[in-house]
């Protein structure tokens, strides 16, 4: 059996020899794969967020744009240096009360998620008391709303010709800091005992209440956490983009992150943080299909810009109906399976239940 | 002293009396039953008590560990919880998903102190009751002899496993009043004695008062030390378990008239 000290200095050990990696990636590799990996990563940061109030509170709830948004534009607002602004801001000037604060990229990162998180809390209030199919409508209206506030609010946020020019960031090393900072904390998170009521209220709210878990503090603070760091994905996801635009947050980013969480399985972490990789790195290997092909000369008629989605969504119906629970399901990585793993590979994955 | 105090409640769902005028007493250390046929509204009246529903009309007064008395209408069930008061449903509700160790462990949320960062972060304080929850859940269910179980999932274990798994969960809230929905539904006549055995068992260790909805007449009789019988929502008996057996309205309800 291993204790816990003992999995905790595996875990770091884990997370260095990862950040080894990235450095790797960062120094070694074209700015092609390097972007990619920088997508998974900030892909994956939403992807736990939205697993937290999807698949551990079991609230449905599609606002992951909006707040991604609102983090996107605390980047793009403060951290463009302060002598570019009125360039950036040709068409309306920006609002003399902010025009002079200039934030750090750690700094703007946090205040996006805090923000974020704040009118998470507002929205919540009134929504959360919905369940289901209405809740998801509801939060994928607000998300629109921030969408449309945020193109309307002209001397903040530059309306719809979106803010260009802020600093790029295209570090894998601190992408991955960032990544690893919101996979520990959901992690201790839902380990917690706060986590556990998350879990109650996900298997069934009347019993979870009758146990004396109260369902709009525990669901609202799931909320609020979750888009705390979707607004910090949101900021990372401007930064990488070097711009933020309105049409950049429309809802159906969402569902990029819905697709995330549903293949990797809802209600696991490993499972987000493989779903990101997944789909990021096969909407990307799936390019090929957008291309056109020729077979011993002749032109294969279907091979054209569009088809690697085509392809995508027959992969993904084939991975609904045949594997419902996603990759992981409600499991998880845990070092005493991962050991049984390396000591007995295949007895291990013959087990049908793996890991139980 | 009574621990439980229902003043003239009332619950009407559109144009339907679920429950009209209901008085009810329930003494500390008392095992009492609620009876009667179908649809009498027995489960509205635990709905009311424990914050599911608001009544229509009247209160639902409850005595806390201070003695004091408490008016529980309208507080949200998860704060009458906390007061003391602990449920099980009719058909049964536990995390399914989840194992029976989680099941139990999550009833010891409601007297966290500790804040969600705190949790987060693992900040001594909420360790040392991390630690403590932890250990009285192992207690609880080596008591009851569920800790060889404590790692499968609840839906695993079998039906009449399932029941007292939910009463042990309930129990693991600490609770005052205790209050069990039909808890020998579809038991077989072996599994309803062992279940009676445990409900006196239970509310001696732990110095509960039982409240309890039941068809089991063998359970009622033998276990309550009071009953109240319902009909279309009215209190038609109440009583010891003798003067419930020979009372004319009681047997008129359950079997009709001639």
């Amino acid at each position: 059996m291993l204790t816990d000290k003992k999995k905790i200095i595996l875990t770091l050990l884990a997370l260095v020899a990862l950040f080894g990696v990235a450095t790797f990636i960062q120094t070694e590799m074209d700015s092609y794969i390097r972007r990619i990996v920088n997508l998974c990563l900030i892909y994956a940061i939403i992807g736990l967020s939205m697993n937290l109030t999807n698949g551990f509170a079991g609230q449905f709830s599609l606002g992951q744009a909006g707040f991604m948004a609102i983090g996107a534009y605390a980047v793009g607002i403060f951290t463009v240096p302060v002598d570019l602004r009125p360039m950036v801001f040709y068409a309306t000037p920006m609002n003399p009360a902010i025009s002079h604060i200039y934030l750090s990229m750690p700094q703007a990162l946090l205040l996006g998620g805090l923000v974020a998180a704040l009118v998470a809390g507002l929205i919540g209030a009134p929504v959360l008391r919905l369940r289901g199919d209405y809740l998801a409508i509801a939060t994928l209206g607000f998300s629109e709303i921030i969408r449309i506030l945020i193109t309307n609010a002209s001397s903040i946020t530059n309306g719809a010709l979106g803010i260009k020019g802020i600093p790029a960031l295209n570090d894998v090393r601190y992408i991955f800091v960032a990544t690893a900072i919101t996979y520990v904390v959901v992690a201790l998170l839902i380990n917690s005992s706060y986590g556990r009521a998350f879990k109650a209220i996900r298997e069934d709210e009347i019993a979870a209440e009758a146990m004396g878990i109260d369902l709009f503090y525990h669901k609202n603070l799931a909320f609020m956490v979750s888009a705390f760091f979707a607004g910090v994905g949101g900021g990372l996801y401007g930064a990488l983009l070097g711009t933020v635009d309105p049409k950049n947050f429309l809802f159906t980013l969402t569902y990029n992150f819905l697709l995330i969480i549903v293949l990797g399985g809802m209600g696991s972490i490993t499972g987000s943080m493989l779903g990101a990789v997944v789909v990021t790195g096969g909407l990307e290997y799936l390019r090929m299909f957008d291309e056109p092909m020729e077979i011993m000369g002749v032109a294969i008629p279907l091979f054209r810009p569009g088809l690697r989605m085509v392809v995508f969504s027959l992969l993904l119906m084939a991975c609904v109906l045949f594997w419902r629970h996603g990759i992981m399901g409600t499991r998880e990585f845990t070092w005493e399976k991962f050991f049984s793993f390396l000591r007995h590979p295949l007895a291990f994955l013959r087990k049908k239940e793996v890991g139980k | 002293m009574s621990l439980l105090r229902t003043e003239n409640v009332m619950m009407q769902f559109g144009g339907v009396l679920a429950v009209n005028n209901l008085n009810l007493e329930v003494n500390e250390h008392e095992i009492v039953a609620l009876i009667g046929p179908n649809g009498a509204g027995k489960t509205t009246a635990f709905n009311m008590i424990t914050g599911v529903y608001t009544p229509t009309q009247g209160k639902v007064l409850y005595m806390d560990a201070s003695g004091k008395e408490r008016d529980l209408t309208g507080k949200k069930p998860s704060t009458i919880a906390k007061l003391g008061v602990a449920r099980t449903f009719q058909n049964i509700r536990l995390f399914s998903d989840l194992t029976v160790y989680e099941n139990v462990l999550i009833a010891k949320h409601l007297h966290l102190k500790s804040n969600f960062l705190s949790a987060t972060f693992r900040l001594p304080w909420y360790r040392k009751e991390e630690a403590a929850m932890r250990e009285s859940v192992e207690a609880l269910l080596k008591e009851v002899d569920l800790w060889d179980l404590r790692n499968e999932k609840a839906s695993s274990l079998p039906y009449g496993q399932q029941r007292h798994l939910e009463i042990i969960r309930a129990l693991a809230t600490s609770p005052r009043l205790l209050l069990l929905d039909e808890p020998a539904a579809g038991m077989n006549p072996k599994e309803t004695d062992e279940l009676t055995d445990f409900i006196r068992h239970i509310r001696d260790q732990f110095g509960l008062t039982i409240f309890m909805i039941e068809h089991h007449m063998d359970l009622v009789m033998e276990i309550s030390d009071r009953i109240y019988v319902l009909d279309f929502g009215m209190t038609i008996a109440q009583g010891d378990p003798e003067s419930i057996q020979n009372n004319q309205r009681v047997i008129t309800a359950y079997l009709g008239e001639d």
